[in-house]
């Protein structure tokens, strides 16, 4: 047992707390946001090397014995997500310092970060499926309200389709739940992977696992239940669309790689088969939406939809290379995408628009922005040596191995229709000369010299170097994947871990 | 019992799924709510229904006597309603400000974000 | 629209059944370890009381009447539930791990306290919170 596992989810819940109690010093709660999630990642850190070196760390909430209590546990992918929480909250609490407008701080902003940031981390965390459900809710929650900040028309339609399909899928998570504990008599994750195998009626188990598919895909936006995310994650302020972008559907994806790996794994021919059409149709739709999108943000979000694709695809292959490629892919699209809504945040403050058309012309007064934006946006597209391309590879290679030629052609067409999304953006926003109806260029020539620029340079530039480092220092993070994948695929182990020592 | 919960069930789902598929916004709220019960009132069907057996051990004793009903999936719907209470709550106020700004309860003028 | 209602019934019964209600939840929230009760079904019985104030007088005397805004009540909410981490977590333990001191009382008795009271006293200051920003929230936006 280490208390290092209960810090990533007491840390936000503390700050979220004290920047309550701070409701009207904007400042306080600025230095909080800062210095607690500097303190997540240092914690999120520090919990990795413990799992490094124990293999599992885990903890019975109120020292009551595991399959009664509700147990924490980080394996390897678990402490690698709440590392890329750790991050992406360190980088959004300082980009929020210049982007976040007044009114936005005013109304709780920073309060509803750290709860959203205790949701998450505890999602990944927990080892009890109904407290998972639990954090979800935490975590919807603080997205419902800061979705709806500043509540402008938008903003509010949005809403309502996030809202309402996220409620809807949280209601099946729970009947999915129900049914699962009137089959098993337990909510403990280990406790129920041990006992799936003594259920008499397998039918049964394969209708809650599609169940919980259903539920959490729409939760990770995956083909054909996605359509809550493009209509919604371009509405917010940009550090809350960033936020979403990097960590909302991951929580999702995260849950379905823990469900099909740990608990249903007994007909894997049929679950892990529609898991995996899903993922090519996932990754198909989103890219060719992203083609038909003229807006910024919306060819993003677009893309955070086809991304989601290939991770499941790792998952819906569910061999030992697909599922490092997923857990691979994960790590680089969550940095990736986060930066390219941060990119995207600057180019708004430049020209006050999303609309590619109104934009343009910024790679002649700010070439550093356009590499900035070339560096993740290449990533993404898959181009060597940035990360995305060894995590595309690792993928692909895996499928070609399953011997999966039309699911893997797919993924390689989407690699080509995903460079020419980022080409469009290049071309329009920082190449084309900038359009004549644009007048409000003074901060782009550089005539309003803001005086807090660094805050929205800082957070980009050290993503980057992130993107650089996957990309170029690829085996740590490779082994650090395979060690992830060897647990996913050997449930045995996490069952001991959680189990183990107190079982008679 | 359990059969006449079944039905009860399904009634509700259907019922919420119908709700929450008309335009106006205020009957999709509904629509929610009558879907969380209908998930409490399965997660209470599917444990096993116990009549008068509260699981409470006498003083004295360490286990209790006799068979009672599991504690667990209570505790469950109660936080379920806890959490249902909390998201319910910022929906209404939610479809309250959309219909103060958006100017209308109808989905279908609800179509600008979407693509 | 006013949400205030304007009867007599329903001015003079508030008055008589608040104190009631408020009693009653502090009788739950304490009640609430061994026995039916506990900090969210107290905190509902507070609220309740607080709304029905609400009705019969306004948003805004009840906010004068909670003197600290409802904001407040839930951040001290949840500042006690972190709180009652804090023993287990310092002497090592896996967090939320039961502490209980008993403090002697002038005469016979003592008084039993523990780290599940002060996570439920959180609670409950997190539900009338919660439940107030929601109530007075709607019921100004009215006004």
């Amino acid at each position: 047992m280490s208390s290092a596992v209960v810090y990533p989810i007491l840390l936000p819940l503390l700050a979220g707390a004290l920047s309550l109690a701070l409701w009207r010093s904007v400042r306080w709660q600025r230095t909080l946001g800062v210095v607690f999630n500097a303190a997540l990642l240092w914690a999120s850190i520090w919990l990795l090397q413990e799992v490094m070196e124990h293999g599992f760390v885990t903890m019975e909430m109120g020292s009551w014995p595991a399959p009664f209590s509700i147990v924490l546990v980080a394996d390897v992918l678990a402490a690698i997500m709440v590392v890329l929480t750790g991050i992406i909250g360190l980088a959004i609490a300082i980009y929020s310092l210049v982007s976040t407008p007044r009114g936005h701080e005013k109304f709780g902003y920073y309060p509803l970060m750290h709860l959203l940031l205790a949701g998450v981390a505890g999602s990944f965390l927990t080892g009890d499926i109904f407290n998972l459900f639990v954090w979800f809710e935490v975590m919807l929650l603080a997205s419902f309200a800061l979705l709806t900040l500043g509540g402008e028309r938008a903003q509010m339609e949005g809403a309502i389709k996030y809202v309402t399909l996220n409620l809807f899928s949280s209601a099946i998570f729970l009947t999915a739940v129900g049914l699962l504990y009137g089959m098993v008599g337990t909510l403990n994750m280990a406790d129920i992977a041990q006992k799936v195998a003594q259920v008499e009626d397998p039918g049964m188990l394969t209708v809650v696992a599609m169940l919980f598919m259903v539920s959490f895909g729409i939760k990770a936006a995956a083909f054909p239940l996605f359509f809550w995310l493009p209509a919604s994650y371009h509405t917010p302020q940009v550090a809350v669309s960033a936020l979403f972008a990097g960590l909302l559907t991951k929580v999702g994806v995260y849950a379905l790689f823990r469900m099909f790996t740990l608990i249903f794994t007994q007909d894997v021919d049929y679950t892990h088969t529609i898991l995996l059409w899903a993922a090519s149709l996932t990754m198909l739709t989103g890219v060719l939406g992203a083609a038909a999108q003229f807006e910024f943000r919306r060819i993003l979000s677009f893309h955070i939809i086809s991304q989601i694709g290939y991770m499941m695809l790792g998952l819906a292959l569910y061999t030992p290379l697909a599922l490092i490629g997923g857990v691979f892919y994960i790590m680089h699209h969550i940095i990736v995408k986060t930066n390219l809504f941060l990119v995207s945040g600057i180019t708004y403050r430049l020209l006050g628009s999303y609309e590619l058309k109104d934009l343009g012309g910024v790679y002649k007064h700010k070439p550093w922005l356009a590499i900035l934006f070339l560096i993740p946006a290449l990533s993404l597209a898959g181009i060597p040596p940035l990360s995305g391309f060894f995590a595309k590879f690792i993928v692909i290679r895996a499928g070609i191995e399953a011997e999966a030629y039309v699911v893997t052609g797919i993924a390689l067409l989407v690699g080509l229709l995903t460079l020419y999304s980022m080409i469009k953006i290049w071309a329009e926003v920082f190449w084309k000369k900038l359009p004549e109806h644009v007048t409000n260029t003074a901060r782009l020539e550089g005539r309003i010299k803001d005086k807090h620029n660094w805050a929205f340079y800082v957070p980009v530039v050290g993503l980057a170097v992130c993107t650089l480092i996957i990309g170029l220092n690829g085996q740590p993070i490779y082994e650090l994947a395979e060690k992830a994948a060897t647990q996913l695929l050997n449930p045995q182990l996490y069952i001991d871990a959680v189990l183990g020592g107190q079982q008679p | 019992m359990e059969s006449l919960m079944a039905y009860v069930i399904g009634i509700l789902f259907a019922a919420a799924i119908y709700m929450m598929l008309r335009r106006s916004i205020v009957k999709m709220v509904i629509g929610l709510i009558l879907l969380s019960n209908a998930a409490n009132l399965l997660i209470f069907a599917v444990s096993g229904m116990k009549r008068g057996a509260p699981p409470l051990i006498p003083e004295g004793a360490s286990a209790p006597l006799g068979p009672v009903a599991d504690p667990l999936p209570q505790a469950l719907i109660l936080t379920a309603i806890v959490i249902a209470f909390g998201v319910l709550a910022f929906a209404v106020v939610l479809i309250r400000r959309a219909y103060e700004i958006v100017g209308t309860d109808d989905l279908d003028q609800m179509k600008d974000t979407d693509t | 629209m006013k949400m205030k209602s304007n009867t007599v019934i329903l001015h003079t019964a508030a008055l008589f059944i608040m104190p009631l209600q408020l009693m009653f939840s502090i009788f739950l929230l304490l009640r609430g370890h061994d026995e039916p009760g506990g900090g969210f079904i107290a905190g509902l019985v507070a609220a309740s009381a607080f709304v029905l104030y609400a009705f019969s007088f306004g948003a805004e005397s009840t906010r004068k009447l909670l003197r600290v805004a409802p904001r407040d009540l839930l951040a001290a909410g949840l500042l006690f539930g972190l709180a009652s981490t804090i023993p287990s977590l310092l002497s090592g333990q896996p967090a939320l791990t039961a502490h209980w001191w008993e403090v002697p009382l002038p005469g016979d008795g003592y008084l039993k306290l523990s780290t599940p009271l002060i996570f439920d006293i959180g609670v409950y200051l997190a539900v009338l919170g919660t439940i107030m920003i929601f109530v007075v929230g709607l019921m100004e936006s009215d006004e």
